[in-house]
């Protein structure tokens, strides 16, 4: 598997042959098939895709907020999929989540002091007076009040409110933190605030984060690995900086190539997808990617692509790398 | 150069809510000449869609145009006051000359109808082509939009239809009677990026083909690099800048535009170099500041920001409203 170039021998997290399916009236949805990488420590990963690509199931099954149906998520060393109730319950502890929508996601009726408590309260820890401590000292790392505590989630901005959630996520002191499209709903001056607060707590914290994002230019900015999937799979995973000067994947190529920057200029070459991604009820068979693909052969149809090593920890799930992709 | 489209000048737009007025719109200028697309950029609540919705004659209730004017030179060159035009007159207007698409195509569109008897309704109401003619030209339009199998997805209801395919459905609702000016309100906002690639590359066939004049609304300064000749920046009801689009990129001059501009990661970025933000948020509309809006959040603000500040000819087509406008060496 990928040795993604850090320092520390064991990745936090490692992810083998994960897949969750949706049994539907309608048929099976395969909304993430056998997902394989490793999350080194103290890095973020970007998870990047269209809608339906299965980033944020997979997201979720990576901290069994729903179940996987098959595949491991090694954390730290332990299987999460074969822990026990108070193994997963000591686990989740060192996990935590920040969400798209930081409407939905805050209670309306708590007071934004019980909200960033209430992980600490249900898992037992310290005094009501040693919590309102943390809740103050959370509030001000990430760039809130300390009288912030005694409002109710409404009084405050978008932005705010992922703050709220930001300091939600860091109580219980977490080692690992998934971020599901936590800045797509804001404005970009606000969204530049929120961004720089993650590098900040990375820092400060050592956090070990998987930053889930449809911008691409955004995960470019604050990771330090991608993982490309479209349609439940993996297209290509390594660390960004290459990976975005030389895509190897047609579909990652495509995606970067779509993005539009913000500088007019006249001339720019660009790879337009023709079609929809396809219905995760009945994806393709071989190459998931192969019905849009500028480039596809027989060959795609027949079996899924194996990963072929493009560079230093880098990974491409195309047939036909070796004729495509060219080494910078 | 030939007289602009749309004209809008001074605009004020009021709304009431719980027995107070807050005023959404001050003051907005812009202007769109023929052929030609015109972003208007801004974040929540910058007031670019209650401009949009001025403009259409489609402000809620509660919602009234207080001042200004907005002026529409239609195709046969009449000028048409839209602030004191009638409903009646509106109502000519909409669909036939001035057309919207919007940000999600789902709701605009009518679950219980074909697209086909939508797009061809435009037609019952604006046109008098019989049944068959308006079919075919229905079937026109869903080609000229590059739906696949456009002969069978006449029949579909908006439900059997992917998200991209929707807007393209949206797309030919509103060209369907050959408008002057198509505002289209983030039209591309709810989609993936490779489909919102497509629909951008469409719209940008369709201007060259059909000639009409776009004001183009949108959130996001990539897509108005795409796609904009002139760009209008609002910030919190009031246009702060306007400048042709190399211009504004290369040039940007007020506060806000610089701030927002350094605000977006884009690639290449030097590792370890943090983005610039914008401190602060936008004021609330009750609570506007007297003077620049934008001052409370600006680093160059000071006594003289307090007093009234008006769009101003700052360089040769590129106006301001700041009094610490200057001219950056680059963009970014």
């Amino acid at each position: 598997m990928p040795n993604m170039g850090w320092p520390v021998s064991e990745p936090l997290l490692q992810i083998r042959g994960l897949s969750k399916r949706f049994e539907t009236a309608r048929g099976t949805v395969h909304a993430v098939n056998d997902v394989s990488f490793d999350i080194p420590r103290g890095s973020i990963t970007g998870l990047v895709g269209e809608s339906g690509s299965g980033k944020t199931t997979l997201g979720r099954a990576l901290l069994r907020l729903t179940d996987p149906s098959e595949g491991q998520t090694i954390f730290d060393g332990q299987d999460l999929n074969t822990l026990s109730a108070a193994g997963l319950r000591n686990a989740r502890k060192r996990m935590q989540i920040i969400f798209q929508d930081p409407v939905s996601s805050l209670n309306p009726r708590l007071r934004v002091g019980d909200i960033i408590a209430e992980g600490l309260r249900a898992h037992r820890i310290g005094t009501p007076r040693s919590r309102r401590e943390t809740v103050v000292a959370l509030l001000e790392e990430v760039g809130l009040q300390a009288d912030h505590r005694n409002r109710f989630p409404h009084e405050f901005s978008g932005g705010q409110r992922q703050r709220i959630g930001i300091a939600r996520a860091l109580a219980l002191e977490p080692d690992f933190i998934v971020a599901d499209e936590s800045v797509s709903a804001l404005d970009v001056s606000i969204q530049a605030q929120v961004l720089n607060l993650l590098l900040d707590l990375r820092e400060r914290r050592n956090l070990t984060m998987l930053f889930i994002a449809h911008d691409l230019s955004v995960v470019e900015y604050l990771c330090d690995q991608i993982v490309v999937m479209y349609l439940g799979r993996v297209v290509e995973s390594g660390p960004s900086r290459p990976l975005y000067s030389n895509p190897a994947h047609p579909y990652t190529r495509a995606l970067l190539s779509a993005v539009p920057v913000p500088d007019p200029q006249p001339l720019r070459s660009r790879t337009i997808l023709k079609g929809d991604i396809p219905s995760p009820l009945a994806p393709p068979s071989g190459c998931v990617f192969r019905t849009r693909c500028p480039h596809a052969i027989d060959i795609c149809a027949q079996e899924a692509p194996e990963p072929v090593s493009v560079g230093p920890a880098r990974q491409c799930y195309c047939k036909r790398t070796e004729d495509l992709y060219v080494p910078a | 150069m030939s007289e602009p489209v749309l004209h809008v000048s001074d605009l004020r737009v009021t709304f009431r809510a719980r027995n107070r007025a807050v005023t959404a719109l001050r003051d907005v200028a812009f202007t769109l000449d023929a052929g030609r697309t015109l972003a208007l950029v801004g974040e929540s609540g910058s007031g670019k869609s209650v401009s949009s919705l001025a403009i259409m004659g489609l402000l809620p209730k509660n919602g009234s145009v207080s001042g200004g004017s907005i002026r529409y030179r239609g195709s046969s060159g009449r000028v048409t006051e839209i602030t004191a035009a009638s409903e009646d007159e509106m109502r000519a207007l909409r669909g036939a000359e001035i057309a919207m698409i919007f940000q999600e195509p789902m709701s605009s569109l009518n679950p219980l109808f074909t697209v086909g008897d939508q797009i061809g309704e435009m037609l019952l109401l604006h046109s008098d082509l019989d049944a068959a003619s308006r079919r075919k030209r229905v079937l026109d339009m869903l080609e000229l939009v590059e739906i696949p199998a456009a002969a069978s997805r006449i029949d579909n209801y908006p439900h059997e239809l992917s998200g991209g395919m929707r807007q393209r459905v949206m797309i030919a609702l509103a060209m369907v009677c050959n408008p002057k000016l198509l505002i289209a309100d983030e039209p591309t906002t709810a989609l993936d990026v490779t489909i919102q690639a497509q629909i951008l590359d469409l719209m940008r066939r369709l201007q060259k083909e059909l000639g009409m004049s776009i004001l183009f609304i949108t959130h996001d300064m990539g897509v108005v690099a795409e796609m904009a000749d002139d760009v209008a920046v609002m910030y919190a009801g009031a246009v702060v800048e306007q400048a042709g689009a190399q211009e504004l990129f290369h040039r940007p001059s007020h506060p806000y535009t610089r701030g927002l501009l350094h605000s977006i990661p884009r690639p290449g970025r030097a590792e370890g170099v943090r983005l610039q933000s914008i401190p602060g948020m936008v004021p609330p509309l009750h609570a506007m500041p007297t003077g620049c809006a934008f001052a409370p959040r600006c680093a160059r603000a000071d006594n003289i920001c307090a007093g009234p500040v008006a769009l101003r000819d700052f360089a040769a087509n590129h106006r301001v409203a700041c009094f610490h406008a200057e001219h950056g060496v680059a963009g970014v």
